[in-house]
């Protein structure tokens, strides 16, 4: 076997007092291989990475570089010792050029922007890159950005790279390219880690796997001897029973019906492609996906937040027993066709409350134009911010203390407090238990199964599959902006809807399975 | 006249320079320092008080006066005025992470005080009749011409027929453009008024950037009031005299796009500009006042068309106005 | 994140900045009236070396120079003085504060008052002796307040379709407008630089006292604007915009609408502020009516926390410095200006006493200090 270049030996890192990010992790990277870092979201393979790159400090532990034992505290200290990542969020000055931000911090003798562009062009022609070096960040697509990412990190000398989700921003297309290229580094003698979901990519790419499963590795396996539904099992893990009371959806009938919709960002990449589907009114829609797979667009298109190229958003309204097609509707417009929508987003503090105003007044932000006059009537929305603080036992000081003072679990239960309130038709919550100790978490899950039994049609992003699969009635995955499959959260298997995240969209996803 | 006219252009032109070089070099490390008006306060008091010294050491007769150092105490003494009070806005705005408008028109509010206050005391204790202080000696010295540029004609009067501030200033302005552009120094710079987060991460030290730049970008807009007082008023220092050109010099950079060198023609237009009225047959008084309107307005304009059009290049740096605090990412 | 543990070989640094926000609002006031008391001590010391007086005697002088004769034998001649200057950078102050609640750096108070002053000398000399007084009196309100409206919305439009930086502009329309006034000073004053006071179209003398009125007004504007600010549907989008336009969208506030609103009420004060001080106190207009206390305002508006009544006591702290100062220098033969620094100094300092309020700094071995 080949040279050892990285070794990891029992690192944990705790967060706080509770959180345990990684525990007694070990793990081996050798010279000229790529090695894949598998697990879902929240197990703890960001954070060991970081560790490595120098952005965090192991509680535990020893990292070993070429036999010889490091001390990594900072990114600088990383690229001493040969490492380098790239991150998911780019590092780059967005006005200077490709190469202004390669050279950047790089101190090699004279400045010579001119020099330093033959030795980018080197790097580029060894490896396989095309890149315009003077094209400025700001004008190039995703892709490019993370070139140049690469390329800044190789021009540090790094043997070590640690790509974060590389390919989660990628089209089939580029994610070739970006493999032919990662296996040429390889064959170059340069170590490889990827932190991925995709099975296939992973089958595709690396020689061998590590899985993480809640920041314990669970097992490192040459890719040759196993695959995806081995890998999947080992990625999930066993069911854990969580004993959330589910009931029989009552009176279902068709709430909310999109059609179609797709949205593009600003910079003409598609977040939502294509995407229909039904939310049922009395049942809980689960959606499932990795990350960033446009369940926030999906959301925010629903809730007028979101510009659509097309689509059509149809509400049919219980009471009148008419139809809305909701589409390019401000949140002001919705309301006013006397729609109640109700949505948690997924940033509580930075878009469903304000941080620096006290509970009461945060519960005003959905009411406050009510009743006549310019002034503001703080009577009712007291009386709720008091109802909700004991009913959901919110712990505060007061009605008047700003929300932002309160920990994550008692934002949350304020803010979904104030979004049944108003007795919703139609609820979403984006990942409402995320940072959740147990027992908010079940007072949140608890609220939701309540809205579903009076009647609301409820659709769910969580990313806990196991909470999913006991709470929701269907499940709906969505990977990379399109829905990949709807199924029976009665029924359902953690490996099923896994591998339904995991699939590849387009082209390349069926033909690796 | 039209040579005049031109000339008389430069040398308004270039205190808003000085000035609007300083503040760009200060507003690329992302501190937008609305202290310039009050740091060229100083830096022309500084040199006036520098000056005075000078002339009363030499029993305030020409002859005793060795013009190397008549020239360069002042210089000297302005410089350092204007890095103590680039210094104090650095330590609000950087270490203290105070909010740059307040601290920046707090400084104004402060400079300029100093500045009447010493330029008055100055006033009183010579018991002018005037309420000015004249140090035309020193004035001489920095006014002397090249040698050759009367012999050139007209060639002469509008390229060497300047104070060598002017020069200085012009010099200035190419240097900062060529180490922005072209030297490690100023990509590092850049970078951190652009995204300092990303510099961190580069390993470069975001705070001291902040300060050097800062602190350098108050010397060289502490220049202009020396300028002013010893090029453009021949060494007559009254208060106030200096007037709005701070500010101008703040409106110039948003013209100059954030670019020195263009602030080099920026200047000479606003100068030539301000100017305009004098040089215009038949316009009366009221006119005049109008004309000197069109700098803003220009700039105004500019300042519009620039965020109409969103061409990166020409916006602000991207961090202008923030503080950078490492733990909030 | 904010988690960044050392290594232990590697040399850990003396202290760290930590964020926090768990400060009772008391100790973060304790911390301010502390700044103040310092820096106030150090604007008398400065002074003490200056004029080779007494500590005690300079701030005898400087509440002489406040107050006047206001203790010995009752004069409130100075005590008006001193309420009228108060009044007039409180009223600006309060015309910036709803801007800055919404985070629009309008800096451009000293043009918009400006041109609400041109608005009420023009309405003076043209309509004069054309209207009845009491017509003239509302003709003269309604045209200063759109005057300064259409100045303080002329930026915002452009910042709310186009993110123009607001800052920038609004300095430069202060420019214009001074321009504009001397133009205008030019042609009334008949090629002097002087308008001659006009007797028409002046704020009424009430109870005999000519500063009276002025302060009636500013008084009512300041608990007016309080109520606005914390009780009305507007001054609640307000605050709801400054803090984060996400959340505004988010609840369907039109953030548009909102800026634009708001920079014309801040214009429409700024305007009675000019009002103010053409028709109720010179009766006349020049370049320096406003006399930099439109960059003040936008201070004392910083230092206030946008509470209007915190920024009474401001606006009064820093005209108390300003007139004492004064008398300082005046009584002691120094130049005028010095009571410039000793605004500035003072100011430096509140705004510097915020790190600590908003930071704490951590020294080595985790002991905890607030200084």
């Amino acid at each position: 076997m080949a040279k050892i270049a990285l070794e990891l030996k029992n690192i944990t890192k705790t967060f706080g007092a509770k959180v345990i990010a990684n525990k007694d992790v070990n793990l081996t990277v050798y010279q000229g291989e790529i090695l894949s870092i598998l697990g879902e979201n929240g197990s703890g393979k960001t954070t060991l990475m970081n560790m490595i790159a120098g952005i965090y400090f192991p509680d535990e532990g020893q990292i070993s570089v070429n036999g010889e034992e490091a001390v990594i505290a900072s990114p600088k200290d990383a690229f001493s010792y040969g490492i380098g990542m790239i991150h998911q969020h780019f590092k780059l000055v967005d006005v200077f050029t490709a190469a202004e931000n390669i050279v950047l911090g790089v101190n090699d003798g004279k400045y010579n922007l001119n020099k330093s562009k033959e030795k980018i062009k080197e790097i580029c022609s060894k490896y396989g890159f095309s890149l315009d070096l003077d094209k400025k960040i700001y004008t190039m697509s995703v892709s490019e950005k993370q070139t140049v990412e690469i390329i800044k990190v190789l021009y540090r000398g790094a043997d070590i790279l640690i790509l974060d989700e590389p390919t989660a921003v990628l089209t089939p297309q580029e994610t070739s390219k970006l493999f032919d290229i990662l296996r040429n580094m390889r064959n170059h003698g340069k170590s490889i880690i990827i932190i991925t979901h995709k099975l296939n990519e992973v089958m595709e790419i690396s020689d061998r796997v590590a899985v993480l499963r809640k920041g314990e590795s669970v097992g490192v396996v040459n890719t040759a001897d196993v695959d995806p539904h081995k890998l999947t099992e080992l990625m999930v893990g066993d069911k854990v029973e969580l004993n959330i009371n589910r009931t029989t959806p009552k009176n279902v009938s068709d709430r909310l019906v999109i059609k179609g919709v797709t949205c593009y960002n600003r910079e003409g990449v598609k977040l939502l492609d294509d995407v229909t589907f039904t939310a049922k009114a009395g049942e809980i829609l689960g959606v499932a996906g990795i990350a960033g797979s446009g369940q926030r667009e999906l959301l925010e298109s629903i809730a007028g937040l979101q510009k659509l190229q097309s689509g059509e958003i149809i509400y049919h309204n219980p009471k009148t027993g008419k139809s809305e097609n909701l589409r390019d509707k401000t949140p002001m417009q919705i309301r006013n066709l006397g729609v109640r929508l109700s949505f948690v987003p997924e940033d509580r503090l930075g878009m469903g409350l304000v941080g620096n105003m006290d509970i009461i007044d945060n519960m005003m932000l959905r009411s406050y134009r009510r009743g006549k006059g310019m002034f503001l009537r703080r009577k009712k929305p007291k009386n709720l911010a008091t109802e909700i603080v004991e009913r959901l036992q919110v712990v505060t000081p007061s009605v008047n203390t700003p929300v932002r003072r309160l920990s994550g679990g008692n934002v949350q239960k304020v803010l979904v407090g104030r979004e049944i309130a108003s007795s919703p038709t139609v609820l979403m919550v984006a990942y409402p238990v995320r940072g959740l100790d147990i027992n908010s978490s079940y007072t949140i899950f608890n609220l939701l199964n309540e809205q579903k039994e009076k009647g609301a049609a409820v659709i769910f992003v969580g990313e806990d599959l196991d909470a999913l699969l006991e709470l929701s009635d269907r499940i709906m995955v969505i990977g990379s902006g399109r829905i990949t499959g709807t199924v029976d959260a009665r029924s359902a298997t953690k490996e099923e809807i896994g591998l339904l995240m995991t699939k590849s969209t387009k082209e390349g996803g069926e033909d690796n399975e | 006249m039209i040579i005049a006219f031109i000339c008389r252009a430069i040398l308004l032109g270039v205190p808003l320079l000085f000035g609007s070089v300083g503040e760009i070099i200060t507003e690329k490390s992302g501190h937008l320092n609305l202290g310039i008006p009050g740091v060229m306060y100083v830096g022309g008091i500084s040199g006036v008080i520098g000056s005075f010294l000078y002339e009363n050491a030499c029993g305030n007769d020409i002859a005793n006066m060795n013009p190397f150092l008549a020239v360069c105490i002042p210089l000297l003494c302005s410089i350092i005025g204007s890095v103590l009070m680039g210094l104090i806005y650095s330590f609000f705005t950087v270490t203290l992470r105070a909010n740059q408008n307040v601290t920046g028109l707090a400084l104004t509010t402060f400079g300029i005080g100093l500045g009447n206050f010493f330029g008055g005391s100055l006033i009183k204790l010579v018991d002018s009749e005037m309420p000015s202080i004249a140090l035309t000696k020193t004035s001489s010295f920095f006014t002397t011409k090249l040698p050759f540029a009367d012999s050139l004609g007209f060639v002469g009067e509008l390229l060497f027929s300047h104070d060598f501030l002017t020069y200085v200033a012009i010099i200035i302005a190419v240097a900062a453009t060529i180490v922005l552009k072209r030297t490690r120094v100023g990509l590092n710079l850049r970078s951190v008024g652009e995204n300092p987060a990303t510099a961190d991460a580069a390993g470069i030290n975001v705070s001291s950037y902040k300060y050097l730049a800062t602190m350098i970008g108050s010397a060289v807009a502490g220049l202009g009031g020396l300028q002013y007082v010893f090029a453009y008023a021949n060494g007559v220092w009254s208060n106030n005299a200096f007037g709005d050109r701070g500010w101008m010099a703040i409106a110039l950079v948003i013209f100059a796009l954030w670019n020195p060198s263009l602030a080099i023609a920026g200047s000479f237009l606003f100068g030539a500009l301000c100017n305009a009225n004098n040089y215009i047959q038949g316009l009366g008084t009221e006119t005049q006042e109008l004309f000197k309107m069109l700098p803003y307005i220009v700039t105004i304009i500019v300042l519009v068309f620039t965020s109409m059009r969103k061409k990166r290049e020409h916006q602000p740096p991207e961090s202008l106005g923030l503080s950078y605090f490492r733990e909030d990412r | 994140m904010s988690e960044k543990t050392k290594a232990k070989h590697h040399h850990e640094p003396l202290f760290r900045i930590v964020k926090r926000d768990d400060l009772p609002w008391w100790q973060a006031w304790l911390i301010r009236i502390a700044a103040i008391v310092t820096a106030v001590l150090l604007v008398g010391v400065i002074s003490t070396l200056l004029t080779k007086g007494s500590l005690g005697e300079i701030y005898q002088t400087m509440i002489k120079g406040v107050f006047g004769k206001l203790f010995e034998g009752g004069s409130t001649t100075m005590l008006w003085k001193f309420l009228q200057e108060t009044a007039i950078l409180l009223c600006l102050s309060l015309a910036v504060t709803p801007a800055f609640k919404m985070k629009f750096w309008n800096c451009g108070a000293e043009g918009q008052a400006l041109m609400g002053g041109l608005a009420s000398m023009i309405c003076m000399i043209e309509l004069g002796d054309k209207l009845p007084y009491p017509v003239l009196l509302l003709v003269i309100f309604l045209t200063s307040m759109l005057s300064g409206a259409v100045w303080g919305v002329i930026p915002a439009i452009f910042k709310a379709n186009y993110n123009t930086n607001e800052t920038l502009f609004t300095l430069m329309m202060n420019y214009v407008a001074t321009q504009i006034i001397k133009y205008y000073v030019y042609i009334e004053g008949g090629g002097s630089n002087t308008i001659q006071p006009v007797a028409e179209g002046n704020l009424p003398v009430i109870a005999g006292n000519r500063y009276l009125l002025n302060v009636i007004i500013v008084a009512v504007l300041a608990v007016a604007l309080f109520i606005y600010q914390k009780y009305s549907k507007q001054g609640y989008e307000i605050t709801v915009v400054g803090e984060s336009q996400n959340t505004a969208r988010y609840v369907g506030i039109n953030v548009k609408k909102v800026i634009i609103r708001t920079m014309l009420l801040s214009g429409a004060i700024c305007g009675i502020a000019g009002m103010l001080l053409v028709a109720g106190t010179d009766h006349s207009i020049n370049t320096n009516t406003v006399g930099g206390q439109g960059f003040t305002a936008i201070m004392v508006s910083w230092l206030g926390q946008f509470n209007p009544f915190i920024m009474v006591l401001m606006s009064a702290l820093v005209v108390f410095l300003r007139m004492g100062t004064g008398k300082v220098a005046d009584t002691c033969s120094l130049n005028a200006s010095f009571a410039d620094i000793a605004v500035g100094i003072v100011i430096l300092f509140v705004v510097g006493c915020e790190f600590f309020i908003r930071y704490s700094v951590k020294f080595k071995h985790n002991k905890k200090e607030v200084k």
